[in-house]
This record gives structure tokens, C-alpha cells and sequence, in this order.
């Protein structure tokens, strides 16, 4: 490292000195020659330009009173404010799942765990967010620690399988919360997911799009690469048909047509529902896609191996291929899911109050009329938020457990 | 016909047999779809059932709104629904269960309402929904009586000095499409032999903002709207709604062609608002009319001769309960649209018969 | 599906796979074909007893009855539905055309920036991608059209660049030409010029396969084209004069007036796919071993050759597939037009004509068919380039 002696470039090499202080950086990086210099300096004159004109709308000429005020709205929609304890107490079993997980399967306190905790702590600095909120928040924190504290004296052997069911429970158990359950006048009374809205909608229309068109795309792909010619035609035509069209014709067939196609009185009246029937098998055409290039990077060796063994072709696709197939897939599965939850927004169109259609509901709202730029750079931040951390914890555990380097 | 029923049932079973499949490939992620669609599934398979039994079964009424109106349909910040038309589907809510909150309202863009209604998905528009014979008839449309007389007119700067449809020679025009209005546009500027640009939006917010904004010289929809919408522009004093009108617009609910006991239900309830006004009987004083001697008001309030029963209803007090908790014609129209509110939009045609209105409801007996 | 069924099947035929396979096919054709009909007789009998309308598209030589704001061909409220569709579908292909020319320019550029050696730049790069990657199209669309294309100045105090280009919130004015009497005639001269620099670029062939110096083809086609077209323009009288916008009552006229709507559209749908171009362009560079770059380089070619003959075939072979499904896309994302009022294909039929219509099952059936072949003839040409420009490998 020291000496350039051993380096095989023709380049001159930098004194010690001028390779490790700023300046050298600077001069490596910035200003290497008259090209490099004049670039830099545009691309100064460009950010700076930028960044005053973003700054200056943001703190000077933005009204921002706009956000606190329809914050609820934002959240979570038409969601009753009585019935807002069901939400929080989704997220603090989110926040218990979450660190219970973790310690199960990376057993260690790092990087992403740390940001993961830090993001309900964080918000509690949210200016306008009101003291019970912050409590809320900071059971939040407590839950999460619990969970992974507790996590660490629990006697589990198969900790994979462990995190799978946890998971699984919790679905079911924050479904049974958001939806309710008994008579109107219980303790929990239902709410109709028409009521669902805000980015509690988009979130959970982008999850529950991908987790229910898994088990169809991955039955679509094996279909595509079947060696029997109808199942593959079938495969392939329903999967071209839906890649070729966009999902706006499909959202918009969803809600006008969907009725038509079904019996008199057939229990699908609920639109949020239609939607996500739309989703879904829009997404399962994607996913098909994504588990087929999986499929295909497996090498033959490992099917004859598998024959060899004597295994039928059921036994060596569920035990031999799909687990390795799917395991590669796992990375383009989430950029599929960031794609989706980007989608969602969409179902707006359609007169959904996603995190979109609420935005403009609330620009529609008389006390609140010319507040588009605040309005939609706030829901645009939002969307920005989550597909970018998402997208970059998914690259961090790429890299660290090597999935998709097979 | 006989196989297709055949193939019917068939197909039935096959998607059954499917259906078992994929939800046995699934299992993990069956959970929620179940937990969410089995609520909804009790009212299925029912042979032809009366509105009124849909909407008492489920206990509470599905109505069809509007979301971006204000004044008439839009979503406050609390995240309910209020407004002129949504104040018509609590009167209904009301009537039929004695509870105007008994009510949901199902949002929708002007070009999809009568598809929801006519798929049963809601029970009702009160949606700023213009009276036209091809509504009424081609798409099975019953209107119930006129609850707003609107008509389409234009809004355009002042400054423009544009008096009539001939200044506009050359102007872009803001409309929201799927609309009357959309048509009217194009049918009146043809006739008047005027060049213009149409600048169509999917929604009414759009439409406004782009005139606003001053993408469009002129933005055209009902008149009652531009009012409302007046308000909400930047400097709203800059603009002007021009002394011309491109078509009448009796605006009213609407419901399912072919319900009669329904379409009475909605007839009278909106009837029952315009005779309180008549009676001078409001929320306020409306228990110090129950020892009236007029048998006209004592019909209204259920006194005399069970007129709810004729509807269907079994709450004798029908009228009573829309009165108590929207209150009669003025009282509806004053909260949503009168002098208290940034509209103040003059009642003018919306007045009763006896002050030079047009509003006449047939009498109760 | 076959796999799944195959564990309920007797076991004399456990074994035999052909009659495994056979069975579980006729059982899934089965399946979906009864799927198949009975949601169609379900739709054929809910027509009829709801609607009492059979599926026709008589309709659509009907008058339409409403005015497009903008469209290639003559069109006005007489016109008929059919004709409207077709406004609205060259709309889209207008879109989607420059749409996919401008978002593989800026895409190229900014990839290449995101390789650049340079900090600064190459963090502009980055943070564009990471940016607009990030955000929905839609979300993208809806802030594009009314926080930015509506805060430009009223069209009466447009901006006035030279040309004249008018720059308004009603959208650019820019100067057109107008074809006058002669243009058929350039038309045949420019239709000369294209056989005479076909059969340039042939010689050119020739004669670099026979020397092995490959001279710039395209290069000189473009040249001899140019040079008839300019011969034919001298000689012609005049065949077209330039239409300048001017201010007059309302709006600009006269030049060609590109509105705020398709700007908005424009734009958004470049900015956005730009980014994910960005990112198919880098990545196909950078798959090109280093090993390349410096072989070329011993060989004695220099950077810009390099990067000609050497890193953009290469990378070029990695970028085609990506790069296809971009363009795919970007057509099909136009269709969120509809958001911000561009009579484009789906917000003229799947939302106008289906309105005044009702006519449900045939809009969506031409819809869907309409942007499935555009898709499959897409895919088709693109293919068609991917396995050209494969053979060249082997």
C-alpha cells in the first residue's frame, strides 16, 4: 500500500502526502485536468442552482400547515379515530415481530437493526406530532427491544421455521385487528377496508398484491418451463396478456367489470377488494417472470442429479429446485415488491383513497385549496421514504448473506 | 340453452375445484382473503330482493357521492363526508333507520356512478346527477324529484371582458369529462360557430386548478358549482360567471330503474324536506308542532294516517327524524350552501313556489 | 400444476410420466376453459337481464359528440367514435415515440455520467437515479403537471425565446413549417436522396470488408442524404414556408403548439425513464471486462474508438433486453395520461367513450387488444435487433 513500486500503471503516482489529505482527493477526483475542472464546476453551478431553488420553496414560500392538520387523513384514511388503538397496537407487534426476528436470525445488534429502531424513536421528534403520539412511539421503541431482548433466553431449535410462523401468526392477528370482529357495537368493531386509506392502504395493498400472487406466479413459471404444450401455452399467453396491457386497464376493468363476470350476488362488492384482485394478477404475471429466471439459472446438473436419485419430477421441483430457484429470486422479489407498492398508487384512479387519492381529497377540500406543490412533494417524500429504504436494506442483506451471488 | 346451463353448473364446479387448489398451494397467505370476504358474503344468492330489504338487511344505506364538490359532496379533514347531496343521503338514512348515520358514502368519479349503481353496489346517487331523458331511459334510470335547478354556465376572468360565447373565439375551455357538460360544450359552441380548444380532465379539482392556474380562459360546469368553486380560487373577485347558459341541469338522486316502493322511499323523503319548509317547521321547533291542529302537518309529522307505512317504512315518525336531524329544505341548504358559508350562493330558482321559487312538493294525504 | 396433481393419480399410472402429462393437461384445459365460459355466459346473462344490451360495435360509427383538445388528424364532434379511438391511439404512439428518443438520450448521458470519473458528476448521477426510482410515476405526473407545468408564466406574459418559442402553462409555441405546392415534389427528391445514400452505404460496406478498415456508414449516408435534400430545397421553389406563432386574442397562434398536457406528459415519462435507462445503460458498460478496455487500448485504438468498436458492441448486447422492456414500459405507462388531461388512447376510449357509451366489453376489448399488440410488436422488432446484433458475436 505504501509503495507504487509493485503497481502495474502507467499512471504517475501521487506522493503519501497528496494521495490521503483532502485536498489531494480533491484534486484527484475534481480537478485531474482541464475537462475534469470545467465539469466540476458546472456540476457546482448546477447543484447550487438546484438546491436554492428547492431550499427557498421548502422554508420560504411553502405552506406547510397543510400536513399536521390532515395527518390522520394521510395515515390512515377514513380509518375511524376510535378505533386508532387497533393500528397502533398493529405496529407495536410489528415493532415486538420485528425484534424478535431479528435476534433469532442475525443474533446480532448491527447496521440495519440499529436504523430499523431508531426510526420510531426518531419520529417522536416530529414537531407537530402530539404527546400521546410520541408515548405511542416510544412503546413502540420499548416493544421492539422487549422483543429482542426476550428473543435471546427462548429455547428455539429451528429458528427459520420459528420466524416463519411468528410471521405467519402475525398476519393473521393484525388482519383480525384491522378488519374487527363481533357486532357493531363490541369492543372492536368491524371496519370495512373501504375505510382503510392513507398509506396504511398502500402498504398493505402492495403486501398483500405480492404474498397472494406468489403461490400463481410461481405455479405460472413452473408452467411456462413444463415440458406439456398446453399448460405452457396457457402460462405463456396469460402472462404475455397481462404484461402487455397496462394495469391502469386492468384497475379500471377490476372496479366496472369484475361484477359482470360473476354471479348474481357473488360477495365481492367491496372495491378495495376488486382492486387488489386486479393487483394481483397483474403481479402474478411479474412474479412468473422473476421465479422463471430464477428457474433458469439453475444448472441441468442439478435435475439429473435429482432423477438420478430417483425422484419424480414433483418430488425434485418442490425439493430440489424451487427452494434453490426461489432463493435467487429473493432480490429481484423485493425490487418487484418496491415496484408494486409504487403501482398502488394507481388504484387512486379508480377512486380509492390510497396515499394519493387522499392527497387530492384533501386539495379538494375547501380549506385547503391550492396546496398541491405541499401536498404531493409530502406524499412524494413519503413514497420516496419507504421504496428507498426498502431497496437499500435489500441490497445491505444481499450483500451480507451473498443470496443471489449463486 | 339448456348445455350453456349445463356448462354453467360445470364451470361452476371446475372453479371450485381450482379454487380449492390454489388455496391449498397458498395456505399461509389464504388466511386474510377469508377473514376479509365472509362478512360480505351473507346477503348473496338471494332471489329478487327489494332495495329497501337490501339496504335494511345490511343495515345501512350505500350512497353514491361526491368526494370533490364543496358545498355539495367532499371529504373534511375528520375524514367524513358532508355536504349539500350527502346531507339528502342522511335524510334517507334517517327515514329508513331512524339514524342518519346509518349511512356510507361510496365516492365516485362522475363517469362510474351509474355503473355502481346499476351493479347494486350502492342504493342510491345523490351526486350532483343531471335529469336527462337517456339517462332516465337508455340507462335505467329513475330521478327522483329535482333537488337543485342548476344550469351549465361559464366562468372567465374579468379582465378578459368576455360577455358572450362569441368573445370566447379561440379560447381553451377547462370540462371534466364523462359528463353532460362535456357534451353541452361541444353542441353549443358548434351552434354559435366558435373555434375553441377543450381541455378535458378526469376530475373536477383538475379542471379548476388548470383555470385557475390560467391553462384554460374559461371553465365550464354547472352553475351552483362554478359558485362554489368561485371561492376557493386565488383572488376569487378576478373572476366572473358569464350571463349565459348552455343547457338546464335538474339536478336529484337517482335510483335503479324498476323499484317502486324505493324510488317512492326517495321521492317523499326529499318531498318531506320542501313541506317543512312550507310548514315553517324546522329541528329546532319541530316537537312544538306536535300538538298542530293542521292536518297537513299532522300527515308530515305521522300524526295522522301512517303514510311511512305506505313507503314501507315501519318507523312512523319517518318525516320526523329526517326533520330533527338534517332539518327542512332552508335549513339543509343553508348549512351547505347559504349566507353562513363561503358560498352564499342565493337560493333564486331553489326557493319555494310561495317566494317565487320553483319548488313544489305534492302534498301528503 | 401438472406436479400437483400428480400425487393424486392412481398408482398404475404413477409411473407412466406421457399419460401423467396428458391427464393433468386435458384436467387444466378442462379448468380453465369452464373458467373461461362461465364468467362469459355469467356477463352474457347479466347483460342481458341488467342492461338488455347485446355486445355489438355497431356503436362505434356512431357521431362521437365531444370535442379532443388536441389530435394529428382532423377530428371534430361530428366525426365518429371510431375516429376518435384512432385520435387517441396516434396520440399515444406520438407520445411514446419521442418518449422513448429523448428518455434513451438522457438516460445514456446519465449513465454515462453515473461511470464518470468525476465526484460531483457522478453523485449527480447517482442521486438522480436514486431519486426518481423512488418515486411513482403517477405521484411524479400529478406534482409534474400542476406544481410545475401550471406555475409558469400566463400565456399573455409567456416566455419569448428566439425562434419565436413561446414558452407558457398553455405549453411550448414553437415555428412549424407548412407544406407549400412543390412539397410532393421534394418529397420524391428526398426519396432519391434515401436510395442514393442506401447505395453509398453499400459501397462503403464493400469496400470495408474488402480493406477491413470499416469507414463511418451511417456517417455518410446522413451526409448524401443531406446533400440532396439541400440540392432539391434550392431548386424547388420554396417547398414549405415557416409558420411563426404569434399572440393574438386567447392564445398563441399559427407554428405548432405543443400543449402543457403533453409537455407534462412528455417530460414526466422521459424523467422517470431516463432514470431506469440510466441505470440498464451503466450496468451494460460496466459488464464489459476491463480486460477489453486494455487489450484495445495495446492494440493502439484510442478512447473514443475504444468506446466505438470496442465497449458499446459489447455492452450494447447486455443493454438490449432491459432496454426493451423499458420502452415497453414507457408505452404502456403513458396511459396515466388520464391523470393529467391527455387524450391519449386510454383516457379517449377507457374513460370518454366508454362514458358516453357505456359500452364496457367492447372499449376494453379494443383497449387491451390495442396495447397488447403495440406490446407484442415491440417485443417482435426488438427481438428481431437482439438476435441481429447476436450473430455478430459468434
Amino acid at each position: 500500500m505504501t509503495t507504487a513500486a509493485g503497481t502495474p500503471s502507467d499512471r504517475s503516482v501521487l506522493p503519501v502526502t497528496e494521495r490521503y489529505t483532502l485536498l489531494g482527493w480533491v484534486r484527484r477526483n475534481l480537478f485531474s485536468d482541464l475537462f475534469n475542472s470545467l465539469l466540476t464546476i458546472v456540476a457546482l453551478a448546477f447543484i447550487v442552482f438546484v438546491a436554492r431553488l428547492l431550499l427557498r420553496w421548502a422554508f420560504v414560500s411553502a405552506e406547510w400547515a397543510v400536513i399536521p392538520a390532515n395527518f390522520n387523513l394521510i395515515m390512515r384514511g377514513q380509518y375511524p379515530a376510535v378505533e386508532a388503538w387497533r393500528l397502533w397496537l398493529v405496529i407495536y407487534l410489528l415493532g415486538t415481530v420485528v425484534g424478535v426476528s431479528w435476534k433469532l436470525i442475525s443474533g446480532q445488534f448491527s447496521g440495519a437493526a440499529r436504523v430499523l429502531i431508531a426510526i420510531p424513536f426518531a419520529l417522536m421528534f416530529v414537531p407537530f406530532f402530539s404527546m400521546g403520539t410520541r408515548l405511542y412511539l416510544l412503546i413502540t421503541v420499548v416493544a421492539a427491544s422487549t422483543g429482542y431482548l426476550v428473543a435471546g433466553f427462548l429455547p428455539i431449535q429451528r429458528r427459520g421455521r420459528a420466524v416463519a410462523y411468528l410471521i405467519l401468526a402475525y398476519l393473521i392477528v393484525m388482519l383480525i385487528l384491522l378488519r374487527g370482529v363481533g357486532a357493531e357495537e363490541g369492543p372492536m368493531p368491524p371496519v370495512q377496508p373501504i375505510l382503510w386509506g392513507g398509506l396504511l392502504l398502500s402498504l398493505l395493498l402492495a403486501f398483500f398484491g405480492i404474498t397472494l400472487s406468489f403461490p400463481l406466479g410461481v405455479l405460472l413459471a413452473l408452467g411456462r418451463q413444463s415440458k406439456l404444450p398446453a399448460i405452457r401455452v396457457i402460462s405463456v399467453v396469460y402472462i404475455e396478456f397481462i404484461r402487455g396491457v397496462p394495469l391502469i386497464s386492468l384497475l379500471f376493468m377490476g372496479q366496472v367489470m369484475l361484477q359482470l363476470f360473476l354471479p348474481d350476488g357473488f360477495p365481492l362488492v367491496d372495491r378495495v377488494l376488486r382492486a387488489l384482485v386486479a393487483i394481483t394478477l397483474f403481479s402474478a404475471a411479474y412474479t412468473a417472470e422473476n421465479v422463471r429466471g430464477g428457474l433458469q439459472s439453475i444448472s441441468r446438473g442439478q435435475y439429473e442429479a435429482a432423477q438420478a436419485l430417483g425422484l419424480s419430477t414433483f418430488q425434485s421441483t418442490l425439493h430440489i429446485i424451487l427452494p434453490q430457484a426461489l432463493r435467487a429470486v429473493i432480490p429481484v422479489l423485493v425490487g418487484q415488491f418496491i415496484s408494486l407498492f409504487k403501482d398502488t398508487t394507481l388504484v387512486a384512479l379508480v377512486g380509492i383513497f390510497d396515499l394519493l387519492g387522499i392527497a387530492r381529497t384533501i386539495i379538494a377540500n375547501p380549506d385547503w385549496l391550492g396546496t398541491h406543490p405541499e401536498v404531493y412533494a409530502f406524499v412524494a417524500v413519503l413514497f420516496w421514504i419507504f421504496s428507498y429504504s426498502m431497496s437499500y436494506a435489500s441490497r445491505r442483506i444481499e450483500q451480507r448473506l451473498g443470496v443471489g451471488e449463486r | 340453452m339448456k348445455s350453456m346451463r349445463k356448462l354453467n353448473k360445470a364451470g361452476m364446479i371446475l372453479s371450485m375445484v381450482i379454487g380449492m387448489i390454489i388455496a391449498a398451494c397458498m395456505s399461509p397467505a389464504a388466511g386474510p382473503e377469508v377473514v376479509e370476504s365472509d362478512e360480505a358474503a351473507a346477503p348473496a344468492m338471494q332471489e329478487v330482493q327489494s332495495t329497501l330489504s337490501i339496504v335494511q338487511e345490511r343495515g345501512k344505506l350505500v350512497c353514491i357521492g361526491n368526494a370533490q364538490l364543496p358545498g355539495f359532496g367532499f371529504l373534511d379533514s375528520e375524514g367524513n363526508f358532508s355536504g349539500f347531496d350527502v346531507d339528502y343521503c342522511r335524510a334517507i338514512a334517517a327515514a329508513i333507520f331512524g339514524d342518519a348515520n346509518a349511512l356510507e358514502v361510496r365516492p365516485a368519479t362522475a363517469k362510474e356512478r351509474f355503473t355502481i349503481l346499476s351493479s347494486g353496489e350502492g342504493d342510491v346517487i345523490i351526486r350532483n346527477t343531471t335529469w336527462t331523458m337517456s339517462r332516465d331511459t337508455d340507462l335505467g334510470m329513475n330521478f327522483g324529484p329535482t333537488t337543485f335547478y342548476d344550469g351549465q354556465g361559464l366562468m372567465v376572468r374579468k379582465e378578459s371582458g368576455v360577455a358572450t360565447l362569441q368573445d370566447l373565439q379561440g379560447a381553451s375551455v377547462c370540462v371534466v369529462t364523462g359528463t353532460t357538460t362535456e357534451l353541452n360544450l361541444a353542441d353549443q359552441f358548434a351552434a354559435a360557430g366558435v373555434d375553441y380548444e377543450a381541455v378535458v380532465y378526469e376530475d373536477f379539482d383538475q379542471s379548476f386548478t388548470a383555470y385557475d392556474e390560467g391553462r384554460c380562459d374559461a371553465v365550464t360546469t354547472d352553475k351552483s358549482s362554478l359558485v362554489s368553486r368561485q371561492t376557493t380560487l386565488t383572488v376569487p373577485g378576478d373572476h366572473v360567471i358569464i350571463n349565459v347558459t348552455l343547457s338546464k341541469e335538474p339536478l336529484g338522486p337517482a335510483v335503479r330503474h324498476g323499484d317502486d316502493q324505493w324510488f317512492d322511499i326517495v321521492n317523499w323523503v326529499v318531498y318531506s324536506t320542501m313541506l317543512a319548509e312550507e310548514h315553517g317547521i324546522t329541528s329546532q321547533n319541530v316537537d312544538s308542532f306536535m300538538d298542530s291542529n293542521d292536518p297537513n302537518i299532522r300527515k308530515l309529522l305521522g300524526l295522522e294516517g301512517d303514510f311511512c307505512a305506505k313507503i314501507g317504512l315501519s318507523n312512523s315518525g319517518c318525516f320526523v327524524d329526517v326533520i330533527k336531524q338534517l332539518g327542512n329544505y332552508a335549513e339543509i341548504y343553508d348549512r351547505n350552501l347559504g349566507p353562513d358559508t363561503v358560498f352564499d350562493l342565493p337560493r333564486g330558482l331553489n326557493s319555494l313556489y310561495t317566494d317565487g321559487g320553483i319548488l313544489y312538493a305534492p302534498p301528503i294525504r | 400444476m401438472q406436479e400437483i396433481h400428480a400425487s393424486q393419480v392412481r398408482p398404475p399410472f404413477y409411473r407412466d410420466e406421457r399419460v401423467l402429462g396428458i391427464f393433468s393437461q386435458l384436467l387444466v384445459v378442462l379448468i380453465v376453459v369452464g373458467m373461461g365460459l362461465f364468467f362469459y355466459s355469467n356477463m352474457i346473462t347479466g347483460l342481458r337481464e341488467k342492461h338488455n344490451v347485446a355486445i355489438s360495435f355497431s356503436f362505434l360509427g356512431q357521431a362521437a359528440g365531444f370535442d379532443i383538445g388536441e389530435s394529428l388528424i382532423e377530428y371534430s364532434r361530428e366525426r365518429t367514435y371510431l375516429r376518435a379511438f384512432v385520435v387517441g391511439l396516434l396520440n399515444t404512439f406520438q407520445v411514446a415515440f419521442l418518449g422513448i428518443i429523448f428518455a434513451t438520450a438522457l438516460g445514456i448521458v446519465i449513465g454515462v455520467m453515473r461511470l464518470s470519473t468525476n465526484f460531483l458528476v457522478s453523485r449527480i448521477a447517482a442521486f438522480y437515479i436514486d431519486i426518481f426510482r423512488n418515486i411513482p410515476l403517477l405521484v411524479l405526473l400529478i406534482f409534474w403537471a400542476q406544481a410545475v407545468f401550471f406555475k409558469l408564466p400566463r400565456v399573455a406574459e409567456a416566455i419569448i425565446l428566439p425562434g419565436p418559442i413561446f414558452l407558457s402553462n398553455r405549453g411550448v409555441a414553437i415555428p412549424w413549417g407548412i407544406p407549400t405546392d412543390s412539397w410532393n415534389s421534394y418529397l420524391i427528391v428526398l426519396g432519391i436522396g434515401v436510395i442514393l445514400g442506401a447505395a453509398v452505404a453499400w459501397f462503403l460496406r464493400e469496400q470495408g470488408k474488402r480493406t477491413g478498415r470499416m469507414p463511418l456508414i451511417t456517417l455518410w449516408f446522413l451526409v448524401t442524404v443531406a446533400a440532396v435534400g439541400l440540392v432539391g430545397w434550392v431548386i424547388l421553389p420554396q417547398p414549405m414556408t415557416l409558420d411563426q406563432p404569434f399572440l393574438e386574442g386567447f392564445n398563441t397562434q399559427g407554428g405548432k403548439i405543443l400543449s402543457q398536457q403533453f409537455m407534462a406528459l412528455l417530460s414526466g415519462l422521459i424523467i422517470y425513464t431516463a432514470a431506469f435507462i440510466a441505470e440498464v445503460v451503466r450496468a451494460g458498460i460496466q459488464s464489459v471486462s476491463k480486460g477489453q478496455r486494455e487489450a484495445a487500448t495495446s492494440l493502439g485504438l484510442n478512447p473514443a474508438q475504444t468506446l466505438r468498436l470496442i465497449i458499446f458492441p459489447q455492452a450494447l448486447r447486455v443493454i438490449i433486453p432491459p432496454l426493451t422492456s423499458q420502452y415497453l414500459n414507457l408505452t404502456k405507462n403513458s396511459s396515466l395520461a388520464i391523470a393529467i388531461g391527455y387524450p391519449d388512447l386510454f383516457a379517449v376510449a377507457g374513460n370518454t367513450i366508454l362514458n358516453q357509451t357505456g359500452r364496457e366489453i367492447e372499449m376494453f376489448t379494443l383497449i387491451m387488444g390495442t396495447y397488447l399488440s403495440l406490446s407484442l410488436l415491440t417485443s417482435l422488432l426488438m427481438n428481431i435487433y437482439n438476435r441481429r446484433i447476436r450473430l455478430v458475436e459468434r
